[in-house]
C-alpha cells in the first residue's frame, strides 16, 4: 500500500514523514525518527514499555498507528528532560531511589507515571499501583517506583507552592 | 567489621542517568549502515525427521539477501558444558531432525524484516513426523521413542550425591515421610527480547553485539560452530534488559547473523517477538520429585533420599547445571548426616529448560522445605523451631562438598519469627488466614568448572592516572542487577578514590581481561569484586614507595588510601593527593602506565561454592474459599548476604525476586497442548503487576563472608527461592490443604479443599 505523508509534533519538534498506513507509532519514533528511548517489550498492547504520550495522554504506542498521531503533540523518554542538564524529578526520582534495574521498562513507566500525577498529582500508593498496572516489571516487584512516583509528586507539589 | 564508607552505600546506579532519559542503548536500538534484517524458520512440529527443505522461492524474493538452513553450516554441535563434550546436543540449526515445536530450521536475512517474514513464508519443509513424548514418565518408560539417539533411554545426565549410611540412619528414624512433589515450568520473562547484530570485521572476523548474560561463553561457543578462532570473535555487550538465567547460552539468532554477516559481508541483526519469547524460549524445569526423610521424635532430620526428575525439553542446555545445583540443594539448609541424591535430567520434546534465577533449587527448596512442614506437624513442632534444630551453622561441612564459611540461618530464622509476629499470630488462629515460612540457601557463584576455561574465572584491569581517576576493565555483565556499580564501588574502596573518579568498560570482550563467566550463579559481586580487589592491591603497590621516599619513611611504616589521598597511618600529616602519588610514580617507571590485572579463581573450596548465603521467609496469605484465591497480605524476609555491598540493590533484588516467586507460586504457568505453547502473549501468560505485590518487610543479618570481597556473599537469586514454600505453607494453614504440586491455582486449590471435583 502506498505510504501517507503525516506530521508529527514529537517532544516540540515537528517532522514529515512517510508511513506504511499499517504502521505504528512505536515502529515510526525507533526505526524513522531514530527516538529509541521508547521500548518495545511485547508489541501488542501487554507491557507498557512502548507508552508515549499523545496529546498528554498516554498510550501504548505498540498498538497506536502512527498516522493516527497526525499532526499531534507526542512526548517520548527524550523529551521529558530536553537539556539533558536538568532532569524530570520523576526522572531524579527513579535513579534515586533505585526504580531502575535493567531499565528496559523505565521509559514506559517514567511516562504512564507523568500522565498519572499530571491527572492526579497526589496519588495514594493504591493510586499509583493502579495507575501502573498495564506496565509489567520483571527486575524491581515494583516497590521503589511506587516511592519514586511518590517522592517526585512531593517535589512537584512543593516546587509548585514555591511558585 | 570495619570498611570504609562506600561499602555497605546505597549508591544509585551509575547508569541510571542514561537509562531514565531513554539514552541507554540496548542492541535492538543500534542500527548499522547497509544492515540486513533477520528472521527464523521455526519447526511446527514437536518431533520429526527434515525429509526435504526447498529455499529457492525465498531466495529468490526481493530484497532477500541470505537463507540459510542447517545444510548450509558447519554443523558443529555446541553446549555450555564443554568440559563433557557428549553433552553438547544442540546445532544452530536443525540439520535433520526437528526435537520441540519452536526448534530452528532455517534463517533469512533481507532488507526489511518485513521481507525477512514474507521470505520464511516461501520456504517449503517437509517433515515426517515422529511420536513426540511431553513428561519425564513418558520418557524414561520403557520403549520410550528416543529424542536423541545416542541418549540412553531419554535421560541425557545422571548426578548422584551420597553420603551416610541412608539404611541405618532411616533405621533409627521415628518418623519417616515419603512424598512426591511437581513443579512446572514458567518463562524468565525479561522485558527486553532477545536481539542480535552481527557486524563482518575484515579478515573473516566478526563483531557480536548482543542481549546476553555471558559474553565469554557466546564468544568461545561462536567461534566453535563458525569454525574459526575465538580471537575472531568480539562480542560487544550492550545494555540488557533482564535475564535471570534466559540469556546465558549460544543461540541460534547469534549465530545466525553472524554467519550470514560472514556470508554477505553485512550486518544483520535478529530481533525475538514476544511471542516467539514466550513459545520457544528457554524456561525454568519442571521437576517430578519424590522425597523420603527420616527424623528423630526430637525434630531432628537423619537421612534424606531425594530423586529428582528433570524435564530438561528438548537439549540439555543449562539443565546439567541445575541437575547438579538441585541435588546440592536438598542438602544445603540443614546438616543431617545421611544424603542420596539420584538426578536425572531428561528429554522430552518441550522447548528447552534451562537456567533460571535460583537454577535448581526453588524447585529443590519447595519439596525439602513443604516435607519439613509435613513433619513439623507430625512432630508437633513448631515449623520455625524445627528448622533451627537442624539449621546449618558456621563451620559445618558439607562431606566432600563444601564448607560454610559464614552463615547468619539460625539468625535469620530468629529475626523472621520477630518480624512476622510469629508466635502471636499462630497462637490467634484467623480463620482463612495462614502464616507460612520457606527458606532458603544459594551460591555465591560455582566451583565446578562445566565451561572448562583455560582462563580464570573472573578477572579484572585497573588503570590510574595522574588525573587522580582510573579505569577498570573486565567481562562482568550488568545486566541490570548493579554490577557495573558495585565493582566501582569496590574499587573506589579498595584505591580510597572517589567513585566517580573511575571509568567502567566492560563487556567487549577484545579489550577486557580474559575471562569472566558471566552473569549466574550470582558470581560476580564474589568473584569479580575479588579480581577487582587483587588488581588494586597490586596498584597500590606501585605507589606506595613514593610515599617512603617522599617521607623518607621508615619500613615499618604502613600507607592509606582515603578520600582521593595517601598518607601515612601513623602520621596523617605527611600525605599527597592520588593524583600527584601516580603523578611519582609515573615519573619514577620513566613514563611506563601504571596498570596491573588482578583474578580469581575459587580454590579449595570443595566442589561447589566458594561461599553460601542464607535467609528465611515468611508469607501471610489470605484465602477466599469460595473462589480458591490465594492474597499474600504481607511477606517477611531474613537474609544474611554477607556483607551488602550496595543496599539499595540488595533491596531490589529481594523486591523483584517476590515478584518472581509470587508468579511461580500462584499465576504463572505455561499452557501447553501437544507440545505447543498456548499462551504466548503478557494478556494470557500472567505475571504479576504492581496491584498483585505484597507489602513487604525485611531484615538483613549481617555476617562477614572471609573468601567474599569486603565480606560479601551473592544476593541474587537465593531471595527467589523460598516464596513458593512460604505461600504453600500459608496456603495449609489457611485452609488445611497441603500443595505438592504448582502453581496453587484457584482451581488446584478448590479440588484440594474438596470444594470442587
Ligand atoms: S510494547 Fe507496547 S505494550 Fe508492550
Ligand atoms: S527494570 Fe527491568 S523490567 Fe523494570
Amino acid at each position: 500500500m502506498a505510504k501517507q505523508l503525516i506530521e508529527l509534533i514529537v517532544n516540540g519538534d515537528r517532522y514529515e514523514v512517510a508511513v506504511e498506513p499499517g504502521a505504528s507509532l512505536a515502529e515510526v519514533l525507533r526505526e524513522e525518527l531514530y527516538l529509541t528511548g521508547t521500548k518495545v517489550g511485547c508489541n501488542q498492547g501487554d507491557c507498557g514499555a512502548c507508552t508515549v504520550l499523545v496529546d498528554g495522554r498516554s498510550v501504548s504506542s505498540c498498538l497506536t498507528l502512527a498516522v493516527e498521531a497526525h499532526q499531534r503533540e507526542v512526548t517520548t523518554i527524550e523529551g521529558l528532560a530536553p537539556s539533558g542538564e536538568t532532569l524530570h524529578p520523576l526522572q531524579e526520582a527513579f535513579i534515586e531511589k533505585g526504580a531502575v534495574q535493567c531499565g528496559f521498562c523505565s521509559a514506559g513507566m517514567i511516562l504512564a507515571a507523568k500522565a498519572l500525577l499530571d491527572r492526579n498529582p497526589a496519588p495514594s500508593p493504591e493510586e499509583i499501583r493502579h495507575g501502573l498496572s498495564g506496565n509489567l516489571c520483571r527486575c524491581t516487584g515494583y516497590v521503589k517506583i511506587v516511592e519514586a512516583i511518590q517522592a517526585a509528586s512531593l517535589k512537584l507539589a512543593a516546587g509548585k507552592e514555591a511558585r | 567489621m570495619n570498611h570504609p564508607s562506600i561499602i555497605g552505600a546505597s549508591i544509585p546506579r551509575l547508569d541510571g542517568r542514561a537509562k531514565v532519559t531513554g539514552r541507554a542503548i540496548y542492541t535492538d536500538d543500534i542500527k548499522a549502515p547497509g544492515m540486513l534484517f533477520g528472521a527464523l524458520l521455526r519447526s511446527p512440529i514437536p518431533h520429526g525427521r527434515i525429509k526435504r527443505i526447498d529455499v529457492s522461492k525465498a531466495r529468490a524474493l526481493a530484497g532477500v539477501k541470505d537463507v540459510i538452513v542447517g545444510a548450509d553450516t558447519p554443523q558443529i554441535k555446541y553446549g555450555n558444558w564443554r568440559l563433557v563434550p557428549a553433552s553438547q546436543d544442540e546445532l544452530p540449526l536443525a540439520v535433520d531432525k526437528v526435537r520441540f515445536v519452536g526448534d530452528e530450521v532455517a534463517a533469512v536475512a533481507a532488507v526489511s524484516s518485513d521481507i525477512a517474514q514474507r521470505a520464511l513464508e516461501l520456504i517449503e519443509v517437509e517433515y515426517e513426523e515422529l511420536p513426540a513424548i511431553y513428561s519425564v514418565e513418558e520418557a524414561t518408560a520403557e520403549g520410550a521413542p528416543l529424542i536423541h539417539e545416542e541418549s540412553q533411554g531419554n535421560v541425557s545426565l545422571v548426578r548422584k550425591i551420597e553420603y551416610g549410611d541412608l539404611e541405618e540412619w532411616f533405621a533409627k528414624a521415628d518418623l519417616i515421610l515419603e512424598d512426591e512433589f511437581k513443579v512446572h515450568a514458567v518463562s524468565h520473562a525479561y522485558l527486553e527480547p532477545c536481539s542480535s547484530l552481527a557486524v563482518p570485521d575484515e579478515g573473516g572476523r566478526v563483531t557480536l553485539y548482543t542481549s546476553t548474560q555471558t559474553p565469554y561463553i557466546v564468544q568461545c561457543l561462536l567461534a566453535h560452530t563458525l569454525g574459526i578462532p575465538e580471537n575472531y570473535v568480539r562480542v560487544m555487550k550492550t545494555q540488557v534488559g533482564g535475564g535471570f538465567g534466559g540469556k546465558m547460552e549460544l543461540r541460534p539468532w547469534e549465530f545466525s547473523a553472524s554467519f550470514m554477516a560472514l556470508r554477505t559481508g553485512l550486518p544483520v541483526k535478529f530481533t525475538l517477538n514476544r511471542a516467539e519469547e514466550l513459545s520457544y524460549g528457554r524456561r525454568r524445569h519442571p521437576m517430578s520429585i519424590y522425597s523420603k526423610v527420616g527424623f528423630s521424635k526430637d525434630g531432628k532430620l537423619l537421612a534424606k533420599d531425594f530423586q529428582v526428575m528433570l524435564d530438561g525439553g528438548a537439549y540439555n542446555a543449562m539443565g546439567p547445571t541445575a541437575t547438579f545445583l538441585c541435588g546440592t540443594f536438598g542438602n544445603m539448609l540443614y546438616n543431617f548426616p545421611a544424603y542420596r541424591y539420584y538426578g536425572r535430567h531428561v528429554y522430552t520434546n518441550k522447548p528447552p529448560a534451562s537456567a533460571m534465577r535460583g537454577f535448581g533449587a526453588p524447585q529443590a527448596a519447595f519439596a525439602n522445605e513443604t516435607q519439613l512442614n509435613l513433619a513439623a506437624e507430625k512432630l508437633g513442632i513448631d515449623p520455625i523451631e524445627i528448622r533451627l534444630i537442624n539449621a546449618m551453622q558456621t563451620g559445618d561441612v558439607i562431606p566432600d562438598v563444601a564448607t560454610v564459611s559464614s552463615c547468619g540461618f539460625k539468625e535469620c530464622l530468629e529475626k523472621v519469627r520477630e518480624i512476622s509476629g510469629w508466635d502471636a499470630k499462630r497462637q490467634a488462629k484467623t480463620p482463612n488466614k495462614g502464616l507460612g515460612v520457606g527458606c532458603f540457601s544459594f551460591i555465591s557463584g560455582g566451583v565446578f568448572n562445566w565451561f572448562d576455561t583455560k582462563y580464570n574465572f573472573s578477572a579484572a584491569e585497573v588503570k590510574v592516572f595522574d588525573d587522580g581517576t582510573a579505569q577498570l576493565a573486565s567481562m562482568a555483565c550488568d545486566i541490570g542487577q548493579g554490577t557495573d556499580t558495585v565493582l566501582r564501588q569496590i574499587l573506589a574502596a579498595e584505591l580510597g578514590i572517589s567513585i566517580e573518579k573511575i571509568r567502567l568498560i566492560a563487556m567487549d570482550t577484545a579489550a577486557t581481561p580474559k575471562a569472566d563467566l558471566g552473569s549466574w550463579g550470582s558470581r560476580v559481586t564474589l568473584m569479580n569484586g575479588n579480581a577487582v580487589i587483587q588488581a588494586a592491591r597490586k596498584i597500590k603497590d606501585m605507589l606506595v614507595p613514593v610515599l617512603f621516599s617522599q617521607f623518607d619513611l621508615n619500613q615499618i611504616h604502613d600507607v592509606a588510601f582515603e578520600g582521593d589521598e595517601v598518607f601515612v597511618k601513623a602520621n596523617p600529616k605527611k600525605r599527597m593527593s592520588f593524583a600527584e602519588c601516580v603523578y611519582k610514580a609515573l615519573r619514577g617507571r620513566r613514563g611506563e602506565p601504571l596498570s596491573a590485572y588482578g583474578y580469581y579463581t575459587p580454590r579449595d573450596k570443595g566442589l561447589v561454592s566458594p561461599a553460601f548465603s542464607f535467609g528465611a521467609q515468611v508469607a501471610e496469605v489470605s484465602v477466599d474459599e469460595d473462589t480458591g484465591l490465594v492474597t499474600v497480605d504481607q511477606m517477611y524476609t531474613a537474609h544474611d548476604c554477607g556483607v551488602a555491598i550496595n543496599k539499595m540493590a540488595v533491596e531490589g533484588q529481594l523486591e523483584g525476586a517476590i515478584q518472581m516467586g509470587l508468579g511461580y507460586t500462584l499465576s504463572e504457568q505455561f499452557v501447553m497442548r501437544e507440545g505447543h505453547t498456548l499462551n504466548n502473549t503478557f494478556l494470557d501468560y500472567k505475571m504479576p503487576t504492581a496491584e498483585d505485590m505484597p507489602p513487604s518487610v525485611y531484615a538483613e543479618v549481617e555476617t562477614y563472608e572471609p573468601e567474599g570481597p569486603f565480606g560479601a556473599k551473592e544476593a541474587g537469586e537465593g531471595l527467589a527461592i523460598p516464596t513458593a514454600p512460604a505461600i504453600a505453607h500459608g496456603v495449609f494453614e489457611a485452609t488445611g490443604f497441603r500443595c505438592r504440586k504448582l502453581p496453587i491455582t484457584p482451581e488446584r486449590l478448590l479440588r484440594g479443599m474438596g470444594k470442587l471435583r
